[in-house]
């Protein structure tokens, strides 16, 4: 007996080099999702359960977290992951569910472009949150603002 | 000899039969432009199977039922269909497993082009099939006159896999080929799952490298359709999750 040769070349041609995105998505989902269990499940405990509990939360609430870099970080990081997550997952589905075309292109492209969105707002909405903007009413302006 | 025939019978009459109601979904490519059901009404046995009915009906009902059997003992393959909603091989159906008190709803695998009644086209399944490159391929040669020396312990590594009939429920039965046909599918997976695992077989990198393509391992959704579907019992889910393994560390 001898060795056995290579065969013919398959009929699917071999996949082009480079970063495999499917392989790679499939990977972000899972480590996303641990992550954001303990991001999501820490975030309900402090905003729900911890110290005051639900009663805590209003405006000043919300504004103290994000004056501590560690909660603008932490929220900032859920956003991302929940939100690439969420996004991949529903790619996901249509991929599962539409045959490959332009309807697909555009579902895709509108998920693309609303978690774009979110993500840019999102972020700078935590990182220049300031609850007393100079030279705003007295009126609009939460309490706890030192006046003017 | 003459006795033994008529305790046979005997026998037979103290088991009760029932009237079973078939509903198959018929195709006939010559006349109708869209599936049909039709309702049967069959003599049987508890200890029937599906297969016994699908007979009693093309040889004492309608000679133009069309269905696939060779062996009919669960090892050919080739009667998969799809039996209350779920991928079964009729011959390994028996009629007690079923709930007789509805009619039993028998159509033909799903994802697959319809020929005829409970016939589909094959040849998409053994073409992803083939594509995977199920033989062995090895660049050692043997002793003269020796076989490759593979250990208990490494062939058990592999052995669920090898138990594939190549019938199809597995794939039929999952949601993403339904959709995509593009998608190689279980059984494909777990044919290269057969060879990856192999410690004779030198070309695991080659399969990993297939199925790491973008309708490779990573469009499974872990339904587990694909479990309860074969017929051999192998743990189709399971075997995918491994190959991803293998991919992720780049060997088996």
């Amino acid at each position: 007996m001898t060795a056995i040769e290579a065969p013919r070349t398959p009929a699917r041609p071999a996949r082009k080099r480079g970063v495999n995105w499917e392989k790679w998505g499939w990977i972000y989902m899972r480590a996303s999702g641990v992550v954001l269990l303990v991001l999501i499940f820490g975030h309900l405990w402090v905003n729900l359960i911890d110290g005051e509990g639900i009663k805590a939360i209003d405006f000043g609430f919300v504004g103290g977290k994000w004056a501590q870099p560690f909660w603008q970080w932490w929220d900032v990081l859920m956003l991302w992951l929940a939100l690439i997550h969420g996004a991949n997952g529903m790619r996901t589905i249509v991929n599962d569910y539409t045959n490959p075309g332009t309807v697909q292109k555009v579902l895709k492209g509108a998920l693309f472009a609303a978690a774009a969105v979110l993500i840019v707002l999102g972020t700078l909405v935590v990182f220049t949150f300031d609850p007393c903007p100079a030279g705003s009413p007295a009126d609009l302006l939460p309490s706890f603002c030192p006046a003017v | 000899m003459t006795t033994a025939t008529l305790e046979a019978q005997s026998t037979d009459a103290a088991i009760q039969s029932f009237t079973v109601t078939f509903l198959i979904r018929r195709f006939d490519p010559d006349v109708d432009t869209e599936p049909r059901w039709q309702d049967f009404d069959v003599e049987m046995y508890p200890t029937d199977r599906v297969l016994d009915a699908l007979h009693k009906i093309k040889w004492e009902q309608d000679g133009s039922l069309t269905f696939r059997r060779s062996c009919a003992h669960g090892i050919c393959g080739s009667d998969a269909m799809r039996i209350n909603g779920r991928n079964r091989l009729a011959c390994k159906t028996l009629i007690k497993d079923l709930d007789i008190s509805k009619p039993i709803y028998v159509e033909a695998i799903k994802g697959l082009p319809l020929e005829k009644d409970l016939v589909v086209d094959m040849e998409p399944f053994f073409a992803s099939y083939r594509e995977v490159q199920p033989f062995l391929i090895a660049n050692s040669t043997p002793e003269a006159g020796k076989e490759r020396i593979q250990s208990i312990a490494k062939r058990e590594i592999f052995d669920d896999t090898t138990k594939c009939i190549l019938c199809a429920a597995c794939t039929s039965s999952c949601p993403v080929f339904w959709t995509d046909g593009q998608y190689f599918g279980p059984a494909a997976i777990v044919n290269a799952h057969r060879f990856i695992f192999d410690s004779r077989d030198d070309a695991a990198s080659v399969r990993l490298d297939i199925l790491n393509d973008k309708e490779g391992v990573w469009r499974c959704r872990t339904t587990f359709n694909c479990t309860d579907a074969c017929p051999r019992g192998i743990e189709v889910t399971k075997a995918i999750a491994e190959v991803k393994q293998a991919i992720m560390r780049g060997k088996p």
